[in-house]
Order: structure tokens, then sequence, then C-alpha cells
């Protein structure tokens, strides 16, 4: 898909993250904002896969796990715009007897989520098991998983990268939403990745490095990632994003992390956001 | 008027080379099988798995969190994962990602656990964990299962294989007497009345089991006539079972290799409230970690022995 008409499904999944958001007063808009692009990206652009008839197994599909589960409004957004349920459901949002939870959940059977997800650090093992199922199955379909950068502090992160490296994992693509901010504020005063690309180079990852917010470095790099299936390392993409992107008063600050806008706030974002596919 | 079943003792064994063998007799039945281990794989009887299906064993290391995760992850697609490793480690452990990631995403993941409670022994309470029953059964979606034997444990191995959806099995380390014929027909939920009585009912679970058929016979040598119900799942619990028989006998013990807080005895307790209040003595350990010694001593020590099964029994009985 072109770039710009990619560009303008991300600006309509803006819309209804904050539209999400602000109608039930709760939600994480920031994070959410921040991964529109590449979602938009992988759903529209780099996956194999049959939203309209989804099924758990998912064989000869390209499979996605969402680890950090608190931005759901952008995956919501995006697999509705992508034909997995109608995007009027949009509104039901947090609302009671939802098929969209606050955090991803399968016990409602909302299409395209394949594992809860929420209590964070869980995704990358699940993503790696599920690549491991593909290889018993000889289903050559890839694994993806998304984590936040904050969420990297969870040890069981390194508990799945140390398994994928020493067992040749191959077949999946993992990336990291690397924005730097988290609830508490900076990533780097809350507790310090360090070096995070020269962390997951020593256990044994091939890493690259891409802006999430340009689709032609995000195309590109994807390519490489393609490239690089079956060499006897699992991959990890360290994607540079801003948090809160696309509405100006959310950026360059951790504030917007799990705050929803409010009556006024939500008509400036608005204003910013160009209804594209027109809003659910 | 009184029976008591003789036992035919078929050996002694671990329950958990019971779950060693179902594990490889069902893994040649079902390709889709498929087994985890937490570098306890001699411990958990899984070597013969291992060697059998190399291509379908999986040494997660000491790494218990992802290898839950990923179990989780490898039913999508169809494989059905059993998880070995210690009850502690099993469950106290991963208690967020079994609940998040497995019971909550109702995925077809088999936790085998072996090493739990006070049998356990020389290694001492760090090892010896007493509440992964009542943290298991808490959880939706979650069936529970503690057999009693060598034979019954392989045989429950081999059922949970064919039930779609998250399973706890709970074993142990020790020797026990086997009296599960080799041939019975293992089903999920339903209870096992071993022998018939009339004067107090004894639901015991793991190697409970045993010293309650021990204290049935003593029992009646002074003329109580004690009904043994092997309720080797604990959930979903067979209520029918319990209020047929205590219909009868009017009062209850329960006795379980757990903590007295959350195991077998509280499960029963709320079917009997219910529906048919009835006095109960509760056989487990009462609110206390172990500590290292032999099997037999700690059993002796912590109250969970034949004889403090038979003082609950007539505790009972005089409760009536």
């Amino acid at each position: 898909m072109e770039n710009q008409e990619l560009a303008r499904i991300a600006s309509q999944v803006r819309r209804d993250i904050v539209r999400m958001v602000s109608a039930v007063s709760s939600g994480h808009p920031g994070g959410s904002l921040g991964c529109a692009d590449f979602l938009t990206m992988l759903y529209f652009d780099q996956m194999k896969h049959n939203p309209e008839s989804f099924n758990m197994d998912g064989a000869g599909e390209d499979l996605f796990f969402l680890s950090n589960g608190h931005i759901s409004p952008v995956w919501y957004s995006v697999l509705s715009r992508a034909g997995y349920f109608p995007t009027e459901e949009l509104g039901t949002f947090r609302k009671i007897s939802s098929r969209l939870q606050g955090h991803p959940s399968t016990d409602k059977k909302v299409p395209g989520v394949r594992m809860a997800s929420g209590s964070l650090g869980q995704g990358l093992s699940v993503g790696v098991g599920a690549a491991l199922t593909k290889k018993m199955n000889q289903d050559d379909t890839l694994v993806y998983t998304l984590h936040g950068d904050g969420e990297l502090q969870e040890g069981q992160i390194w508990e799945a990268a140390m398994y994928a490296a020493a067992n040749k994992v191959d077949n999946l693509i993992a990336t990291i939403d690397y924005n730097g901010r988290q609830i508490d504020g900076d990533v780097d005063d809350v507790l310090s990745l360090g070096d995070l690309s020269k962390k997951w180079q020593a256990f044994g990852w091939e890493v690259l490095e891409m802006d999430g917010h340009d689709f032609e470095d995000m195309r590109t790099t994807f390519a490489k990632a393609k490239s690089l299936i079956g060499n006897e390392k699992p991959i990890v993409i360290v994607m540079r994003t801003e948090m809160g992107q696309g509405v100006d008063y959310m950026m360059g600050t951790h504030k917007w992390h799990g705050v929803a806008p409010n009556d006024e706030q939500l008509a400036d974002a608005l204003n910013q956001l160009e209804e594209t596919l027109g809003d659910y | 008027m009184m029976e008591t079943m003789e036992f035919e003792v078929l050996g002694k064994k671990d329950t958990r080379s019971g779950f060693g063998e179902g594990l490889l007799e069902i893994g040649k039945q079902n390709k889709d099988v498929v087994a985890l281990c937490a570098d306890l794989t001699g411990s958990l009887k899984m070597n013969a798995f291992q060697n059998e299906f190399p291509e379908r064993f999986f040494q997660a290391g000491i790494a218990e969190a992802n290898m839950m995760g990923m179990a989780a992850g490898m039913t999508i697609g169809g494989k059905i994962p059993f998880t070995g490793t210690f009850a502690n480690f099993s469950t106290g452990r991963v208690y967020d990602q079994i609940r998040q990631s497995i019971a909550y995403s109702n995925k077809n993941v088999k936790i085998c656990a072996s090493h739990a409670g006070l049998t356990l022994g020389e290694d001492g309470a760090t090892h010896q964990i007493l509440e992964d029953i009542g943290m298991m059964k808490m959880l939706p979606n979650m069936t529970v299962i503690v057999p009693a034997d060598f034979n019954q444990t392989k045989q429950a191995t081999m059922a949970i294989a064919a039930y779609e959806g998250p399973v706890y099995l709970r074993f142990g380390r020790p020797s026990v007497p086997i009296f599960v014929k080799p041939d019975a027909n293992f089903q999920i939920g339903k209870a096992d009345v071993l022998m018939e009585g009339s004067d107090v009912t004894i639901i015991a679970c793991g190697h409970l089991v045993w010293k309650s058929i021990e204290a049935a016979q003593e029992l009646a040598k002074k003329g109580i006539s004690a009904e043994v119900i092997n309720m080797h799942t604990i959930k979903p619990l067979d209520e029918q079972a319990v209020l047929q028989s205590v219909a009868k006998t009017k009062c209850v013990v329960t006795a379980e290799e757990h903590m007295i807080n959350g195991g077998l005895g509280d499960s029963i307790a709320q079917v009997l409230t219910r529906n048919h209040p009835a006095p109960q003595e509760y056989v487990g350990v009462n609110d206390s970690f172990g500590e290292s010694g032999t099997p037999a001593e700690l059993m002796t020590k912590y109250g969970i022995d034949t004889p403090d099964v038979i003082a609950a029994a007539e505790r009972a009985i005089q409760r009536k």
C-alpha cells in the first residue's frame, strides 16, 4: 500500500483512539498514538492475515501479539479498520459487557485477539511459543510481537529473549516501542534500559532500528527483517516513536500515558487529525 | 452389616513416575502432545518422553515464567503442552503468568506439578508448597486434579490430554502403595467411592487417600463404618458424591496434604453448607510452613497421618 494511503488510515486510527478513550474518560492514549503508524503498516501492508475469517489457530497466517496490552485502543482501531469487526463496536470500548476490554482478552472472543495481555512482560514468551508451534507444523508464516520499552523492565522478557536465541527461534519479529517514557516519567529516570540495542545483541538477537513514524523507513526495515527470517537468530526491531504522536499537547511528555482527554481537549485533538475514513 | 473392602496393594511407586509413564504413552497416541520442563526432567520423570520425542520436548531452563508463557503460545496452532516442574515453581512462582496467559486466555495447557506438599521431605519449607490447590482452584477455567497413586496419576495424565482446557495436575515424590487398578477408567470430576460405610464419610485426595483407607480399616476394628471417597478432582467437584454419602453418614472428614485454608476441605464445606450442613473435621496443615525431615516424620508432626484421620473421624461422629 502507498505511504500516503497508510498515512490516511493512521490519521483515522488516531481519531478513533482519542474518541475511544475520551468517551469513557479512561484508557491509554499516549502509547496508542505512538504506535498508530506501526500497527497500520503491519496490518495494512506487512502481515499475511485473514480479517474476515478469524480463527484462533491462525494456520497459514502471520500472528501478532500485543504484549503491552494497555495500548489496546490502537490495536482495536486497526483491527476494526482492517475488517476484523465493525467499526461501530469501537464505541463500546471499556464499557460493560463489551468485547473490547480495557486490556485485550480472549474470553469474549473479539476477532483478532489470541491472548490476553495487560500484565506486562508475558507476550514475548507467548510469541516464542507460537513460533515454535509454527515450526512444528511446518507453517512458514511469521509471528510478530510488540512490547513497550518500560515493559522490558520485566524479567520474563529476558527469559524469553535468552530462550529464543539459544533455540534459534528465527521465525519471530519482536518490535520495541522505544518512546522513552512510562507512567512515572522518562524510562531513563525510572529504570534505565542502558544501551538497549547492545543488550539485545548480547542476548543473541538480530537487532534492527527504525523510525516508527516514517512509513518508508518501516517498509525498508520490515523487508530487511524478513530477509533475515530462517537465519537461526530471532529478530528485534528497536522502533523510535514519540508518545502521543499526532496530538501536539500529548507529545514530549509522559503525562498522557494513561490519561484521557476531556471534551475540550478532545476537540483540540480532533482538529489536528484529519477524518479520512469516516468516524465510527 | 458393615463392609470392609480388602485392598489389593499392587506394589509401591511414586506418583511422579505415573506421570512420566502417562506422558510417554499419550505422546505415542497423540502427536500434538508436547512437553516443556524447567531443568527438572529427571525429577519429573520426563526423560522417557524426551528420549522418544526430542522434537516435541522443550527444555526451558530455570525460567518458569517463560515456560508458562511459551506453553500458552504453543496452543495456538493446536499443540497440547504439558509443563513440568515442582509444584511450588508450577504455581506460586508463576501465578500471574498462569492467570493471564493460561486461565483467563483459556489455553489448553496442562500444568503438571511434582514434589507437592510435605512429602517432598528434606528440602524443607521453601519447596514444600501447601497452598497450590487453593491458588489453582480459585482460577476460573482451571481444572484441578490430585490423583492418589501411580496408576491413577498415569490414567489422569492421559485423560487430561483428551480434555480441552487448562488443567493443574498435582502429584508427588515418595513411593506410596498402588491400589487403583491399572485398567481403571479415570473420569475427570467423577469421585471414586473406595469403601462404603454408614457412620462417617472420609473424603481425601492424593497421598491422603491411602492413609484414609488405612484409617477406615482401623476404624472398622473399633466397630465404626467409614465410607472412603477418593476425590481426585478438586475442581470441578463431584458434589453429588459428597451429598449422597453425607446424607447417609451425617458427618465428614476431609484429608489432604495441603493447607486447611483453601484446600479440598474448603470445597467440601462449601457444598455442605449450601446443601446439607453436617459436622466436618479437617485433616490438613494448619496455617504453618513445613520443615526438613523425612516424609513420614513430617506427616506425623504436621498432623496428616493415619492416626490423625482416625481421630478426626471419631470427633466428627461425636459431633453428630
